[in-house]
């Protein structure tokens, strides 16, 4: 576990996020997660409860958000279950950051699918740029993470940033981006070569009829 | 004799691509909810044995028989300890997660109404109360389209009580994973809905009779699920003429890698290599001479060579023949410029970043199985290394819960078995450099 994240020092999460609690609207979001499950199996809504905490704490520190030690608890609290049942939650699961981590999460997908059309340039985009991989930027801006299969690979190399996806990188597609967030401009979310989803490049080599029409097939069966 | 490519009319997702909305009053005009109570006043074993009659086998990559899979669920509600019934559930696994898969996501995101119609097709057909699609955490968009397409689903009665004027009442519910490959392990996906580690239960007992909260409960891929109103619409015979025997249907493949144009289409099953990737990718990156290997079906099945891969049929059985498997059908072509030992070995670093740890063949031989690939991507290794290598694949296969620590070993027995003359040069050419280093 070399690249586990460190811990933050628990005395000060402490006395930042002692007195966490859900703003009202995400008491709502929370209610209705709960509602999802049978009475009396509130804990299957655990990890809905961890992701809207997180989202919670990143709205308050303007960052991708975290989950401190105190809010973990909370949300084992709010959900009657032993705190350390929520812990194993929270560390099973790659997408819970058990550290802060900046307003750009960068997720560079490295696994086969990509690498063979190249994250590797993706990588090196942003090392070129000042990011490590697992780091911060010092200016709070950019975390680096390399994760696993994220499920794009006809639409390989990809990043996730955030909440959005950006495909069909190369080295100096991923610089733009890396360099239009940093100077707060919009980002087309998607491909980034013009695709409309993971159609072949160029167009589609089938249903061409629903590119310009919702066309219904069943007159043709 | 050259192969029938899928005609349009006969795609099930005709929306795959996003060019249209996925909406409810757009899904409507392409022929999705129409009608639906009409095959539920059929009964539960008509429906069953229709999916039966199609061929159906799960499209998560086991490919076990759907229509059997649903029959295993109980006819009369067993009883707990009060003696009150219990419910079943169908859960829809979303969380795809396997390197090179990516059809979920465009059915989720494209399609939504097809998988919701198919849930209750579905659930209803196994006496379910309720379906839970289990969607991977980093399909954001995904999911949120799908929360949307529920809820239209229910504001227009097709949900909740008497859903779609049936008489039958259902749910359906949206539970995000939160980044853990294992959870598409069906009694993982289980223990994670339940607010646990996504760690796999053993088996027996099977879901089908003591699954998520204890109830029965049967786990299905989205496509299977998705699939399902139309092999109703059409009929089982229709979606059974596709495909030879025993692989019958149209599939999503997805083809990643070098090919000029990779892409997700929907074609019949059993469609050769070649024809697959010339007709939808534009052909192999620097011509068929350059191809030099496949992985056929997900990282988790064997690798197979250029030349014996190129006129295969692309389905359970074809594959199986040359010892890999359709898996579900992820296909990442590599041609020669692949380091070769480099692709596995990242697979060797996905497996040993996705185990859960319960089992210590696996928790242990994934990050050793890494550690060797990558001194053998240098060739810092002895010829010898190569069989212990080996030997720990199959001391690792087979001794674990699931099936993680086979898809683990898989792939390196593949590369072993196909490209050892690879691995045995390079550690030569290590040890050469050695010996001119020593001479020097």
């Amino acid at each position: 576990m070399a690249d586990a994240p460190t811990i933050p020092d628990e005395l000060e999460t402490r006395a930042k996020w002692g007195d966490f609690a859900f703003t009202p609207a995400n008491e709502k979001l929370a209610k209705w997660q709960i509602a999802k499950y049978p009475a009396g199996r509130q804990k299957s809504a655990v990890m809905a409860l961890l992701d809207i905490a997180q989202r919670q704490v990143g709205a308050e520190t303007k960052t991708q958000g975290w989950l401190p030690v105190p809010v973990i608890e909370y949300v084992a609290a709010y959900l009657d279950m032993p705190y350390m049942r929520a812990y194993e939650v929270a560390t099973f699961y790659t997408m819970y950051n058990l550290a802060p981590v900046g307003r750009y999460h960068v997720q560079v997908c490295g696994t086969t699918p990509c690498m063979l059309r190249g994250s590797d340039d993706v990588m090196a985009a942003c090392k070129n740029k000042g990011m490590a991989k697992g780091k911060t930027t010092p200016d709070g801006l950019f975390t680096l993470t390399e994760v696993e299969c994220m499920g794009n690979c006809s639409n390989a190399p990809m990043v996730q940033i955030n909440d959005d996806n950006y495909e069909d990188l190369d080295y100096d597609i991923m610089t733009r981006i890396l360099e239009d967030l940093a100077a707060g401009k919009d980002i087309k979310v998607g491909s980034q070569v013009g695709r409309k989803t993971s159609e072949a490049e160029g167009g589609p080599t089938n249903l061409q009829a629903m590119v310009e029409e919702n066309h219904d097939y069943r007159g043709e069966w | 004799m050259a192969f029938d490519f899928l005609q349009d009319k006969d795609r099930i997702f005709t929306n795959i691509y996003g060019f249209q909305h996925w909406g409810l009053k757009e899904a409507r005009a392409r022929g999705d909810w129409d009608d639906t109570k009409k095959f539920i006043a059929l009964g539960n074993d008509k429906i069953i044995e229709e999916v039966k009659a199609s061929g159906l086998r799960g499209r998560g990559g086991a490919g076990f028989p759907t229509g059997l899979k649903w029959s295993f669920m109980p006819k009369e509600a067993p009883k707990d300890s009060q003696g009150n019934p219990r419910p079943s559930f169908l859960v829809i696994n979303a969380d795809e997660s396997e390197p090179g898969s990516c059809k979920d996501r465009e059915i989720l995101r494209n399609d939504p109404h097809k998988l919701i119609e198919g849930a209750l097709i579905a659930g209803f057909a196994m006496r379910a109360r309720a379906a839970y699609i289990y969607i991977r955490g980093e399909y954001i968009y995904e999911a949120k389209v799908m929360e949307a397409a529920v809820k239209e689903a229910y504001d227009a009665g097709l949900l909740g009580k008497n859903a779609a004027k049936s008489g039958y009442d259902f749910d359906v519910f949206i539970h995000r994973g939160a980044g853990a490959y294992i959870c598409g392990e069906e009694t993982a996906m289980i223990e994670s809905l339940e607010g646990k580690k996504g760690q796999p239960r053993l088996k027996p007992p099977f879901p089908a009779g003591a699954g998520l909260y204890g109830c029965p409960t049967t786990v299905n891929n989205v496509e299977s699920i998705a699939v399902v109103p139309t092999i109703m619409r059409r009929g089982g015979a229709w979606f059974a003429s596709f495909g030879r025997e025993g692989n019958h249907g149209t599939k999503l493949f997805q083809v990643s890698g070098h090919v000029e144009k990779p892409a997700v289409f929907e074609e019949a099953m059993s469609i050769p290599f070649k024809d697959m990737i010339e007709k939808h990718c534009g052909g192999i990156t620097g011509g068929w001479d350059n191809l030099l290997a496949v992985i056929p079906g997900g990282s988790s099945v064997p690798l197979v060579p250029a030349e014996q891969i190129m006129d295969a049929p692309m389905d359970f059985d074809g594959l199986k023949e040359l010892g890999s498997g359709l898996g579900t059908a992820a296909v990442i072509v590599m041609d020669k410029s692949t380091d070769i030992v480099r692709a596995i070995s990242r697979l060797s670093y996905f497996y040993k970043h996705e185990s859960c740890g319960q089992c210590t063949p696996c928790r242990e031989g994934t990050g050793w199985m890494w550690r060797v690939m990558e001194k053998m991507r240098d060739g810092d290794a002895d010829i010898a290394d190569i069989d212990t290598l080996y030997e720990v694949t199959k001391q690792v296969e087979g001794h674990t819960i699931c099936a993680l620590g086979d898809a683990a070993a898989w792939p390196i027995q593949g590369l072993i078995r196909h490209f050892r003359p690879e691995m045995e040069r390079r550690i030569r050419e290590h040890k050469g450099e050695e010996m001119m280093e020593a001479a020097e």
